[in-house]
């Protein structure tokens, strides 16, 4: 089954306090909803919805046994994804930044040495 | 591979530049080999090839020493001259293939020259679940920060 991870619904459902408390929690280690809810001061269907939201994302999955649920992190997949787009994004920040330079090297050169005003085929020899 | 390793995450990003020369000249880094290869990668990479008309490929090929390698391949889709460039890619590490994207560049002539918008929206596919993958990620962040920094 594929798996659909956008990384923009990623970044909101980590823009919620508890959300990320959740998440920071299960880095270290699986546990159940109910452990998950202890400290936390709302009602166990307020933690499941938060729950619902990062499993929806893909960075939790969840599996029920018993009469207890227990969560974890889904391992790796969706960091790997944003890193790679990341990693993307800074290639192409050094690239359009080297394109910056060779334009204004390309500039600077022309001032110093002026072309002819008129375009190449206007150039006398030949034609 | 299991179907269990399947996995589509979906990313885009959009970055913007402003260049001190007008659109034709910033459009013209793009429209041909040897202009490109200045900027875009490694100038003197034997398997840099352009073929910049719509339906035109483009493909490099690389990676670290003793690393994947790395093969990208594009297609040119449309192309307005001096205005806008749109072009879809795949990436492969060693065979496999980990990411297709479609970019689009576009040139609005600003005050002073030429206002570029580069966005990439592409999905990376079953978490190309090699370490390469990420190290590759990962270090062209550390080389970003590096210029930035230098």
């Amino acid at each position: 089954m594929l798996k659909y991870q956008p990384v923009d619904e990623v970044f909101r459902a980590l823009g919620d306090p508890t959300r990320r408390d959740l998440v920071e929690r299960l880095g270290a280690g699986p546990a159940t909803v109910s452990e998950l809810a202890r400290p936390l001061d709302m009602s166990l269907s307020a933690v499941l919805q938060h729950l619902a939201v990062l499993e929806a994302c893909g960075l939790v999955r969840s599996e029920k046994a018993g009469r207890s649920r227990t969560c974890r992190l889904e391992p790796g997949g969706l960091q790997l994804g944003a890193d790679w787009f990341a990693g993307q994004r800074a290639a192409w920040g050094l690239r359009l930044d080297r394109l910056g330079a060779v334009l204004e090297a390309d500039l600077a050169a022309e001032e110093a040495a002026p072309p002819p005003p008129r375009p190449p085929e206007g150039e006398g020899a030949g034609t | 591979m299991s179907t269990s390793n399947r996995s589509a995450e979906h990313g885009s990003f959009t970055i913007t530049r402003t260049y001190p020369a007008p659109p034709e000249r910033v459009f013209a880094a793009w429209s041909s080999r040897d202009a490109k290869a200045r900027w875009f990668g490694a100038p003197d990479a034997p398997d840099y090839s352009l073929d910049f008309r719509v339906g035109g490929a483009e493909t490099n090929r690389g990676g670290p020493p003793g690393g994947p390698v790395f093969t990208y391949e594009a297609s040119y889709k449309d192309i307005v001259p001096s205005e806008r460039i749109v072009y879809g890619y795949t990436m492969e590490a060693d065979g496999t293939l980990i990411s297709v994207s479609v970019t689009t560049v576009e040139f609005a002539a600003a005050a002073g020259g030429t206002t570029l918008t580069f966005t990439e929206q592409g999905v990376f596919l079953d978490g190309a679940d090699t370490p390469a993958v990420r190290e590759k990620g990962t270090g062209e962040l550390l080389d970003a920060l590096g210029a930035a920094l230098a």
